[in-house]
């Protein structure tokens, strides 16, 4: 693969998933009647945060300090499996879509440490809860990953996500689309959006994510919120890819679709998080469940 | 040359409990002297196992004796190899750590028979596996068997230790009369007592017999779910390097005789494939599904030991679904991540076990809820602990991510070819694998964060020191192996693709790295440490130590918060717990409230062993009562017995003829 390719893709990797972040709370704010922050806001958040200082609890040990560093490392690391723009992934090799699901999961296991090492009950909740709710979206992910690689015959992301995806819907269009929904309902789930779990509540009760990192702050919470917008991207182009297979002859028209598709992305989610509300944390469940249902069905269609 | 020097490792490791005995039964001179024949045991055995791993040729040696069966015949191949080399690593590991865990002074009591039968029990795994006549199969899985039962029940004046011990006696004769079985079938078959068997028939009635009752003894020895109700109460009760060892190494031997067993047939049925895979499937799911609702921290320990078994029958009966479908590729990966994991799950888990040993001997307790904060207090004990996790959850980059890998890749693989129904039940495993690790995540950030960080939630551990060196020292050899073959899978590939070749020598045989990116994966682990590690540095540039403000933990407005109102790992629990209620059927006491203003109650929430106390102990109390009437016959004396014992031979004597 040329070097420029790789280039191009960590330079979109690290610097665009902040703006995604923005069209979602700009999109919230327009169905609520307000102008909202600026698209660019989290750039700034992240520069603010990196200036200041750092208030670390009296019970926190070394852990606490590597949980958004292995976060952030390993979203970073997944990011460099999916495609962008149709060309293949710097890293695309047999079987990195398990590499790629066991990283989050590395990810999640330091985070989830980071939050009890605080002591607080209400990040152990916050760090529970995320446990549970993991061990019905990794299944549900995987399920729905298995889906692609039976349609496109490969167990390599970049090519289940750029391998004539035209001519594979027209096939295969009902597992495909069962799939889609169900790595939808995964990336609302692993991205504690609404209705798995609200961004933006301050009652700490009833989070997920954001009570487990309550505690941090200065650079290891930029650290946090930036691994997050990045998790948002990387997981958003594996559904976009699913969804939108289609392309055009030239490359600019292949990473212009690709832009469109994923602040399409932006704004579904940003309208599903304008327009529902947030389950019941029972009810997660159920919904999780169903996701993990419907990629097990597109199996089945795929072995008639 | 090998064999011999086996067979001296063999010997060595046999006698030195009682050589230690005379040199010094209750004095810390018996602890050296055991050591030592040990490790020099130990070192013959892991040269004489390396050398039959790197080379490719089967080793016999045979014997004539007295004994009725056919000769002494012992036979080292890569196969055999591949277990010789854990049962002496984490033998010899848990004799040094024996040093500091229980030496002489603290228990003089015991120490001597403990001594004894551990090195038996090194002795008796390591003849198992070499041993190719059914006669002294027998022989060494019984040594190893018996052993193991006074190993268990060292602290014998605790009625716990008696209980689990006798049910460990009971469930060990149970699998060793079907074993015995198995031989009997397996003797009308071939029609003689060797076990240098290929070839032979699956699809007769005596082939299924053989098949059925390997299964459940070999199961039953392994810790299958639902043969594993002996396994929880053993490991927890026994001293911890006699569990590390049980966990890490006893219970791989029934997992080499399902690999040996599967050997000896020639065209597989597919059933018998997907008889494995869905025991595995079952295995995995409930074994961590119970570890997460334990409180006692060895007993959580053991039921992950019946996920990874899990784990590996799963790999074995892709193997064999392979072998059944005629498709090397499923062969390969099945067969070389089962074997991959039987070693890995030895490391981490044999590394789990020490590091818990170690909290207990710190804290005196096993109760997760009882501890805290321990971080501080026990450093290395606490990143042992978190490289054990870490690999046990097979997250990369750590030794378990290689070899789930392999299971993932031969499970896609086999959705992938035409296969029909059975490929639709390879690719389900899939998900079952995923659920199977995202649980772990959740049992081990519950156990680490429960017991580690935050603040102590009892007075245990307040005064709780650091290990000494004799018990950090094998626990650093073993988390290097497990970051060793994470970072470098590709030097452990060629012993792997020897042993699948000593399992079933395929005509055209399937190189594992054709298969899979090890190279890719290699460099990717040491990549992702070196990331983490740079980023780090860069974060404390970022945030130096002088603009940081040590404060209390954010208490949510309430101000005065104490180490009791901490998450528990019950608390942890109770969402997975719930999950899985109607196979886990948990008991909850909870407390009720009458008066307006109520005084202090509590609340329980505990989950049994649900297999022995709802099926099994029900089965044997209504046994006992129907069998009272033969009472008669056993008055509790010993020349009785022996008369019964004569008797009995007489009558052989009769058939015989």
């Amino acid at each position: 693969m040329p070097i420029y390719q790789i280039v191009v893709h960590a330079l979109c990797l690290l610097a665009l998933p902040p703006f995604f972040f923005g069209i979602i709370v700009k999109l919230k704010a327009a169905f609520a009647g307000r102008v909202g922050a600026p698209l660019f806001q989290l750039y700034f958040d992240l520069i603010k945060l990196m200036r200041k200082g750092v208030a670390l609890s009296t019970t926190t040990t070394w852990l606490f300090r590597a949980g958004p560093v292995v976060a952030l490392v390993t979203t970073v690391m997944a990011g460099f499996m999916v495609p962008l723009g149709y060309q293949r992934a710097p890293l695309a090799f047999v079987g990195d879509m398990v590499l790629f699901a066991y990283l989050f999961g590395l990810g999640r296991f330091f985070t989830l440490l980071a939050a009890l090492d605080t002591g607080s009950s209400f990040e152990g909740m916050g760090s529970a809860r995320e446990a549970t709710f993991a061990c019905l979206a990794e299944p549900a992910l995987f399920l729905g990953l298995v889906v692609l690689a039976k349609c496109t015959a490969s167990l390599s992301l970049s090519t289940m996500l750029t391998s004539a995806p035209s001519e594979t819907w027209r096939g295969l269009s009902a597992p495909l689309l069962l799939a889609v929904v169900s790595l939808f309902v995964v990336v609302l789930a692993e991205n504690s959006r609404i209705p798995v779990d609200d961004p933006n509540t301050h009652l700490e009760l009833t989070m997920i994510h954001e009570v487990m990192v309550l505690d941090h702050s200065g650079p290891p919470f930029a650290m946090i919120l930036y691994g997050a917008s990045v998790k948002l991207f990387v997981l958003g182009v594996i559904v976009v890819r699913t969804a939108l297979p289609f392309r055009t002859g030239s490359i600019w028209g292949n990473w212009s679709l690709f832009m469109l598709a994923m602040i399409a992305y932006a704004v579904v989610i940003g309208v599903v998080e304008s327009t529902m509300a947030r389950l019941r944390l029972r009810r997660v469940t159920n919904l999780l469940i169903a996701a993990c249902l419907l990629s097990g069905f597109g199996i089945i269609l795929l072995a008639r | 040359m090998n064999i011999l020097l086996a067979l001296a490792a063999v010997v060595l490791t046999g006698v030195s409990g009682f050589v230690a005995a005379a040199a010094g039964f209750r004095t810390r001179r018996g602890d050296w002297v055991f050591a030592c024949m040990m490790v020099l045991g130990s070192a013959c055995g892991l040269v004489a196992a390396f050398r039959s791993m790197t080379s490719i040729g089967t080793s016999v040696l045979s014997q004539p004796w007295s004994i009725p069966g056919g000769p002494f015949q012992v036979r080292l191949d890569a196969l055999a190899g591949m277990f010789l080399a854990q049962i002496f690593l984490i033998g010899v590991a848990g004799t040094v750590y024996a040093l500091g865990y229980w030496p002489a002074h603290k228990h003089p009591q015991t120490v001597g028979k403990l001594r004894i039968f551990y090195g038996l029990m090194v002795s008796g795994m390591a003849l198992l596996v070499m041993a190719e006549n059914s006669v002294l199969f027998l022989f060494s899985w019984e040594i190893m068997a018996i052993a193991a039962f006074f190993a268990v029940t060292t602290d014998d004046h605790l009625p716990a230790v008696r209980e689990s011990g006798f049910v460990y006696l009971v469930a060990t004769r149970t699998g060793t009369l079907l074993i015995i079985a198995m031989f009997a079938v397996l003797r009308a078959a071939t029609g003689s007592f060797s076990l240098a068997i290929t070839g032979l028939s699956a699809t007769s009635s005596l082939g299924t017999g053989v098949f059925i009752l390997g299964l459940l003894g070999f199961g039953m020895k392994a810790g299958l779910m639902p043969l594993h109700v002996w396994l929880p109460g053993a490991h927890a009760n026994a001293p911890t390097h006699v569990s590390a060892l049980m966990s890490g190494v006893l219970i791989k031997m029934g997992i080499y005789g399902l690999i040996r067993l599967g050997s000896f047939f020639d065209k597989i049925p597919i059933w018998w494939g997907l008889v494995l895979f869905g025991l595995g499937s079952v295995s995995a799911v409930l074994g961590v599904a119970f570890a997460i609702g334990q409180h006692d921290l060895k007993r959580l320990l053991a039921y992950h030991s019946v996920e990874n078994i899990g784990i590996i029958v799963m790999g074995l009966g892709l193997a064999l679904l392979g072998r059944a479908t005629g498709h090397a590729s499923l062969i390969a990966l099945g067969l070389a991540g089962a074997l991959l994991h039987t070693w890995n799950h030895g490391l981490f888990k044999a590394l789990l076990f020490f590091s818990a040993g170690s909290v207990i001997r710190a804290t005196q307790t096993r109760e997760i809820d009882a501890l805290g904060g321990l971080l501080r207090k026990l450093p290395w004990t606490s990143i042992a602990f978190l490289i054990g996790a870490v690999a046990i959850c097979g997250l990369p980059p750590l030794n378990g991510f290689i070899s789930e890998l392999f299971v993932y890749i031969g499970m896609l693989r086999a959705g992938s070819q035409d296969l029909g129904p059975v490929g639709v039940v390879a690719t389900l495993g899939v998900p079952v694998l995923a659920s199977v690790g995202a649980l772990a995540v959740a049992c081990f950030v519950k156990v680490f964060g429960v017991v580690f960080l935050g603040e102590s939630r009892s007075t245990h551990g307040h005064m709780a020191k650091e290990s000494p060196w004799s018990m950090l020292a094998p626990m650093a050899l073993l988390a290097a192996c497990c970051a060793a073959i994470g970072a470098m899978p590709l030097l452990v590939v060629p012993i792997l693709e020897r042993a699948t070749m000593n399992w079933k020598a395929e005509p055209q045989q399937l190189g594992l790295h054709t298969l899979l990116p090890l190279a890719t994966i290699s460099w990717l682990n040491v990549t992702l440490i070196l990331a983490v590690v740079l980023v780090a540095i860069l974060l404390s540039i970022a945030a130096p130590s002088a603009r940081t403000a040590r404060v209390p933990t954010w208490d949510c407005g309430y101000s005065s918060p104490s180490p009791r109102m901490q998450y528990t790992a019950s608390s942890f629990a109770e969402g997975l717990v719930g999950m899985f209620g109607s196979a886990l059927r948990p008991r909850i006491h909870t407390p009720t409230l009458t008066q307006p203003l109520p005084t202090s109650s509590r609340f329980e929430s505990h989950v049994p062993e649900v297999v022995l106390d709802l099926f099994i102990m029900p089965v044997f109390r209504w046994l006992g009562r129907v069998a009272t009437w033969a009472r008669f016959i056993q008055p509790g004396s010993p020349h009785l017995y022996v008369t019964y014992i004569l008797a009995t031979l007489v009558v052989m004597l009769f058939i015989w003829h």
